[in-house]
């Protein structure tokens, strides 16, 4: 069987927001490249906190303690500069963040512009419109590019987050319970278009919804106050649960 | 017996309420007065000239008065002078102020913020005089002379802790995720700041900076110090200048020029009006 080179590999990482609070605790885990993988688990389990500390997002407060070793591609995230990682790391939050005083078309190439890029007007155009098309937006927009991006649904606006971040061509994507907000619809179409992603990039996803990390992706991590309890492919997980706390989770009776 | 409790509790009620407006409409009147008072005695002045030409000399006033004319003249030099002075310390006051509320709203809890953010209440409290003195004793005195210049640095100091603060509050109701999502596209904190916090923000600074100018724009004392007054039209920055509330002070000492005191308050009270209103608009318009 050929191994394959893990994208991402957690080595014993614990996140601390105070000297004696850890919010996660002595992880370790690998993440194949070109996956869903899903992080579980109830409020307050220390999965987003993982989650932000892939493309060091807990650097912009500085009482939050990360230990240990995260590697991308074999490169340790914690010892490169933030704007580095997050290059190469994107993210999409739980509610969408367009930026308010963007248009649709700005918002799309902000990534560009937030990295002092600068493109040529064609370029930009097919960034745009391969971006839109990848989160099949770009039916729905092509014609109101010059709309705000807070003129969308929700739904649209998630989507065009998501655009906002593969237009940098990120090898990792992060979505810290993208769902959340929307409804379900919109979820749907986002579920969707994840696993149509899942060729262009690797998806780490934070979600407080079972069926969603069923639904969508290949392995799954559960967590449960800060630790990492089980680690397995998805369907192994839901059907024959290793850990009496996963399966307590996954039959609804504790979370 | 219930029957009378409640009564007596809608009685107390109704009191509490009509004596409510009757206090809130008490508050109103002087606004009132003063805004009739002086557009009574101000409106009749209001021509073009008074916008154009310079404030007459009291021998030509004093002539106009005895014809039982008019007095000529207007109070363009203060005008001018008053625009000159607060562009120039808008120009600096703007950059600067934003810069420091950026710092303050996003460094709340460093000891060093606290230090600053104190201070800046300290200043915004400080008598308009007191600023006046100083700003004679740092630029007046080595500047051998009073000047433009120097009445543009106290209202600078005067605009500075007001567009501080509404720069800081501003900032500080954006939501975080605007900056974080910023910066998890890997830009840099001074992009983040420039092209995501600072144009989201822009409606309620631009409204605070409007607001500081019309609260400095009537400022007397301290360009007493500083500015002096002139009584021609004068572009040169680096000379004695006028300014409108300089104006009225002058007419106030003057018994023949009395006249003009009303025409320059109108004015004066219609531009801060002016301001106020625009910001007000502006504020709703972005919020």
């Amino acid at each position: 069987m050929e191994i394959i080179k893990p994208i991402i590999e957690f080595n014993d990482v614990s996140v601390s927001y105070t000297r004696t609070t850890m919010a996660v605790k002595n992880v370790s885990a690998t993440v194949e490249p070109n996956s869903i993988t899903a992080i579980m688990g109830p409020s307050g389990c220390g999965k987003s906190t993982l989650l932000r500390a892939v493309n060091l997002m807990h650097e912009l407060y500085p009482n939050i303690r990360v230990q240990g070793e995260i590697l991308l591609n074999g490169e340790n995230i914690l010892s490169m500069e933030p704007i580095d990682v997050r290059r190469k790391v994107g993210m999409v939050f739980q509610r969408p963040t367009p930026f308010p005083t963007m248009s649709i078309y700005d918002n799309v190439l902000a990534g560009f512009t937030l990295n002092g890029i600068h493109l040529a007007k064609s370029k930009k155009d097919e960034v745009v419109e391969r971006c839109l098309r990848s989160v099949s937006l770009w039916d729905e927009v092509k014609d109101v590019l010059n709309k705000k991006g807070t003129f969308l649904s929700g739904g649209q606006q998630q989507r065009l987050c998501i655009a906002r971040a593969l237009a940098l061509k990120p090898d990792v994507l992060l979505m810290d319970e993208p769902t959340s907000a929307l409804d379900p619809i919109a979820t749907k179409h986002i579920e969707e278009l994840l696993v149509q992603l899942k060729d262009e990039v690797t998806i780490l996803i934070v979600t407080h919804n079972m069926g969603q990390a069923k639904r969508i992706s290949s392995r799954s991590m559960f967590m449960y106050l800060g630790e990492l309890i089980e680690y397995d492919d998805t369907e192994r997980m839901f059907t024959n649960p290793k850990d009496e706390r996963t399966k307590a989770y996954l039959t609804g009776k504790m979370g | 017996m219930k029957k009378i409790v409640k009564k007596r509790r809608l009685y107390v009620n109704r009191i509490l309420f009509l004596s409510v407006c009757f206090f809130a409409l008490l508050t109103a009147v002087p606004l009132i007065a003063i805004l009739g008072e002086v557009l009574v005695r101000g409106w009749e002045q209001l021509n073009w000239s008074f916008f154009t030409e310079p404030t007459p000399t009291a021998f030509k006033a004093m002539k106009a008065i005895r014809a039982g004319e008019a007095i000529p003249g207007g109070i363009a030099n203060g005008i001018i002078g008053t625009l000159l002075m607060l562009g120039m310390a808008t120009l600096f006051a703007v950059p600067i102020g934003i810069m420091c509320g950026i710092f303050l709203a996003e460094n709340s809890k460093s000891r060093f913020s606290m230090f600053v953010s104190y201070l800046t209440d300290l200043l915004q409290g400080t008598p308009s005089v007191i600023i006046g003195i100083i700003t004679y004793i740092w630029v007046v005195v080595p500047m051998k002379g009073y000047s433009g210049i120097a009445g543009s640095v106290a209202l600078f100091i005067m605009m500075l802790p007001l567009i501080i603060r509404s720069t800081e509050e501003t900032m500080k109701i954006l939501p975080v995720s605007l900056k974080e999502a910023g910066l998890a596209l890997g830009g840099s904190y001074a992009r983040v700041v420039m092209k995501v916090q600072l144009p989201a923000a822009f409606g309620g600074i631009f409204t605070g900076v409007l607001l500081a100018v019309s609260r400095v724009i009537g400022e007397t004392a301290p360009l007493m110090f500083t500015a002096l007054g002139c009584s021609m039209i004068r572009w040169e920055v680096d000379k004695p200048i006028a300014a409108v509330p300089l104006l009225i002070w002058e007419f106030f000492n003057d018994p023949n020029l009395q006249e003009l005191i009303w025409g320059a308050s109108l004015f004066l009270l219609l531009f801060v009006l002016f301001l106020n209103i625009t910001a007000k608009v502006l504020a709703k318009k972005w919020a």
